[in-house]
């Protein structure tokens, strides 16, 4: 290697380093004032609602003497700007407060309701991502046949039907008629009380520690919220993955590919369907993202213990900081993963990395 | 827009599917629920601590009933008095001034530890120096942080002393001692938990007194000891073998937190919860007609009512509120919305009560109303707005008084809201009309007596916030008589000063008051001895069996 290309390089690397930085820069200035406005708004959300967050602390029934002083106790009298900079402070410290519903700090909750959440989203996802890519491709090879028809009714259907209507409808026909699947929750009775869950995914700590039962009873309980989930989660991928492929098979490669004479199969699922690939890593991301925090309905009509529950009890009962932590991580989530669907669509797709 | 119609469609398409297939399906096998264990399906959203000193709300009453002991309890075959419970017999003092309990021999906490009267005076004690919410049901009888440990103390091991300021009926003082607030806590366990609190304006003292362990902890002695309580989602209970009395017969008792009354009817009929409690009037009537299911129902002390804001000059009128009582469709309520779930009842004191009064002299009479209506200069009606929390039966009364007040020519805009959101703005006094529910504090008639009909103070700054201050009625004389039926030691007098109380508070007051809460439950039928009492922490689960 001679010393002129060994600099050459050098100097591409530098120069690839400072692009990487700034775009990391760029990203950190986002993500902080992303992050302030959710500070903000949270917080001030909380305190314009018309409901008095010492109800939350006491109770309906506290009388009045008890209730003035707990105001005073929770700092309600201070000025709001100071409450706003006291909440801020113990925010970027972690610290949001103790939830006067459970009795925990918010953060103990939330790490305890997070994992359900991500098991049921991850495998509503899953679902999603395995039957929706599928169709998707099916409906944009054979576009205009009644396959793509049906496809686009599931896709019309799953956008336009409320989630926790279609829930209801399922819990009905699948629980208390056909007795398919089991009650609300997680696990049965029996089991919450002799099956101590380690990572909080219920599926695999089952798994792991060899508890068929467990796992069965557990499968019984998500399988019909995870599908639900899926479900929306398919409609969206089957018609992005559709007009994707739509746009690949277009391309002069395929035409290209065709002329030399390669199989169908290999043309649909070998090229058109990898270069599709690349924004569809972003699609099922955002879907993920998308399921991780809308599945509040969802959770709330199959009592499913995660963190859209958490959210909604809290909101009802006033229970102000468990409401600004659970929203705050939530958001932090959902930054999370739109950094990670973009820097997996550079590293993906080759055309991006030259800016 | 052809989008638009075209979901339309398949929604109604889909819908018609799902039905078809419920039509089709055959009988499902049945879940089962543990032989040794009851699940109830409850709502249990209100609970925010389990510390007897600070629990305050409807379900937690229900589970410090049956996991903590009591000097004394209501006597339920004759809910006007008290019978012993940790005590064996008690004396009151010539003066009326000192009541001293004596204790059973040999008891014992859950824990295994002996209860004596340090335990109990150690539970006033922390009771009253928390100062929670419920502290004033013992506070009242002139009881504060520097003279508890005076006035509420232990003579010897096995005699408690109990000091009261004035000589109040002793009714009065025995049933405040009923209450959850006075449950008898095991000292030893409590203090092996305390933390150290700054002292502050608010609160003098160095400790918590065991209240942050006890949120979730538990030190009692009762038929059942408290096992696990996660906010939202289960109270479990286990039994407790040391307990005094006849042992309970299942193994463990689990309260999950239900909401819906549909959502309680299909786990019900699906054997997952053995009790559903929160019923609306159709789906305890499905539950009825279910051959494997059974219901039973229990007078409530909480009575539903609509009041008037005395600050609106049109709801002031003596005229108008006396108006209001003829425009309350009672039978039709009666008939609909509270099948099964209410009693019609107008005067404040509800049936149970020492000096209940059962007087409902007013019926639905738009005539009659109208003329008080002109009498009162507005003959063309007027408009107002009633806060409404959203959920039933408040919302099907607020509908069907908004329709019969309209036949009067009042326009009623109900403005519908969070529980916390109305609840908030009644307290503010900031409301027309507000609809809701009243349950007794503690189980005698002072309760109702003091909020309902008295207001020392009615201004704005006023500190004893009663309903009647929430409503702006001013009422000197009516305060008076509510204090003074307090001080009446013979119990016929004391009930008859209440009957009196009563009359006028119903003749005159912007309260209407419409029913009784009756508290239903549908159960499983191999269910046996299971029964609601008259108060949220009398619905004993200590008796229940399986067969």
């Amino acid at each position: 290697m001679s010393t002129v290309e060994s600099e050459a390089t050098a100097g591409r690397g530098s120069a690839r380093a400072v692009a990487v930085a700034s775009s990391i820069a760029r990203f950190l200035v986002i993500a902080i004032t992303t992050y302030l406005g959710l500070l903000a708004v949270t917080f001030f959300i909380g305190r314009v609602i018309p409901i008095d967050p010492v109800l939350a602390v006491l109770g309906d029934r506290a009388p009045a003497n008890v209730v003035e002083r707990t105001r005073r106790e929770m700092g309600l009298d201070l000025p709001l700007i100071e409450q706003f900079y006291i909440y801020v402070k113990n925010a970027l410290n972690g610290n949001f407060g103790t939830s006067v519903l459970t009795t925990n700090p918010v953060m103990t909750d939330i790490r305890r309701a997070f994992p359900a959440t991500i098991e049921l989203a991850t495998l509503g996802t899953l679902i999603g991502a395995f039957l929706g890519v599928p169709l998707g491709v099916l409906a944009a090879v054979r576009r205009g046949s009644i396959i793509d028809q049906i496809v686009r009714i599931i896709g019309l259907v799953g956008y336009s039907v409320p989630i926790f209507w279609l829930g209801l409808l399922a819990l009905v026909l699948f629980y208390a008629r056909l007795q398919w699947v089991a009650f609300p929750g997680r696990l049965d009775i029996v089991y919450e009380y002799t099956f101590t869950p380690i990572t909080g995914f219920y599926l695999l700590d089952a798994l792991w520690q060899r508890q068929w039962d467990v796992f069965r009873d557990a499968f019984r309980h998500i399988i019909l919220p995870a599908s639900l989930l899926g479900y929306f989660s398919l409609a969206y991928i089957s018609r992005m993955t559709r007009s994707f492929m739509l746009n690949e098979l277009a391309q002069e490669y395929i035409v290209a590919a065709r002329a030399k004479g390669l199989s169908e199969t290999r043309i649909i699922w070998g090229h058109a369907l990898r270069n599709a690939a690349v924004p569809m890593v972003t699609v099922i991301a955002l879907s993920y993202a998308g399921l991780l925090e809308g599945s509040v309905l969802t959770e709330t009509v199959f009592s499913w213990p995660g963190i859209g529950l958490y959210i909604t009890n809290s909101l009802q009962n006033a229970d102000m900081n468990a409401v600004l932590g659970g929203t705050i991580v939530i958001g932090s989530v959902f930054i999370g993963i739109n950094l990670l669907s973009d820097l997996l669509y550079r590293v993906l797709d080759p055309r991006t990395k030259v800016r | 827009m052809m989008m638009e119609k075209f979901a339309l469609r398949s929604r109604f398409l889909l819908a018609g599917a799902a039905m078809s297939a419920l039509l089709l399906a055959g009988a499902p096998a049945l879940a089962v629920t543990p032989a040794d264990t009851l699940v109830e399906g409850l709502a249990i959203d209100d609970i925010i601590s389990m510390d007897p000193g600070e629990a305050f709300e409807f379900s937690t009453a229900e589970v410090t009933g049956n996991t903590y002991d009591l000097l004394v309890r209501l006597d339920l075959s004759d809910t006007s008095k008290v019978k012993g419970d940790l005590a064996e017999s008690w004396t009151v003092s010539d003066d009326g001034l000192t009541y001293t309990f004596r204790l059973k021999p040999g008891l014992k906490f859950a824990s295994g530890n002996p209860i004596t009267a340090a335990d109990v005076a150690y539970s006033f004690e922390r009771a009253i120096k928390l100062d929670k919410s419920p502290a004033f049901i013992i506070g009242q009888f002139g009881i504060n942080g520097d003279n508890v440990t005076e006035k509420a103390k232990a003579v010897d091991d096995t005699t408690f002393q109990f000091t009261v300021d004035k000589a109040y009926a002793p009714s009065f003082v025995l049933n405040c001692l009923s209450a959850t607030v006075a449950s008898v806590v095991d000292a030893k366990l409590v203090k092996e938990h305390v933390a150290a609190v700054t002292p502050s304006a608010d609160y003098k003292y160095d400790n918590d007194f065991g209240n942050a362990w006890l949120k979730t902890g538990y030190a009692g002695s009762g038929a059942f000891k408290l096992r696990e309580w996660r906010a939202n989602e289960v109270v479990v209970m286990e039994r407790n073998d040391n307990y005094h009395g006849e042992k309970a017969k299942l193994a463990r008792v689990i309260y999950r937190n239900m909401k819906e009354s549909s959502g309680q009817r299909l786990a019900l009929e699906a054997g997952d919860i053995d009790v559903a409690r929160n019923l609306e009037p159709n789906d305890l009537d499905a539950i009825a007609k279910n051959a494997d299911l059974t219901t039973t129902s229990a007078p409530k002390g909480t009575v539903f009512y609509i009041s008037l804001n005395q600050k609106n000059p049109n709801l002031a009128k003596p005229e108008v509120r006396q108006a209001f009582k003829y425009l309350v469709d009672y039978d039709a309520l009666s008939s609909t919305i509270l099948k099964g779930i209410g009693e019609i009842h107008q005067t404040f004191l509800p049936k149970g009560v020492l000096g209940e009064l059962d007087e409902n002299p007013f019926k639905f009479d738009v005539a009659k109303a109208k003329e008080l209506l002109a009498k009162a200069g507005l003959a063309d009606g007027f408009s107002v707005t009633m806060d409404v929390r959203s959920r039933q039966p408040e919302t099907g009364m607020a509908e069907s008084i908004q329709q019969t007040l309209g036949q009067a020519g009042i326009k009623l805009e109900i403005i519908p809201g969070d529980g916390k959101q109305t609840l908030t703005k009644y307290r503010a006094r900031n409301h027309d009309i507000y609809i809701g529910q009243w349950g007794q504090d503690y189980f005698d008639p002072n309760s109702n007596a003091q909020t309902f009909a008295s207001n020392p103070d009615n201004s704005d700054e006023g500190k004893t916030k009663t309903l009647a201050w929430r409503n702006a009625w001013d009422i000197p004389d009516l305060t008076k008589e509510t204090e003074a039926a307090l001080l009446e030691k013979d119990s016929a007098k004391r009930a008859a000063m209440y009957q009196d109380l009563q009359k006028k508070v119903l003749e005159t007051s912007p309260f209407i008051i419409i029913h009784q809460q009756l508290e239903v439950a549908g159960l499983r039928k191999n269910l046996k001895g299971f029964a609601l009492g008259p108060s949220f922490d009398t619905n004993f689960v200590g008796q229940i069996s399986k067969e």
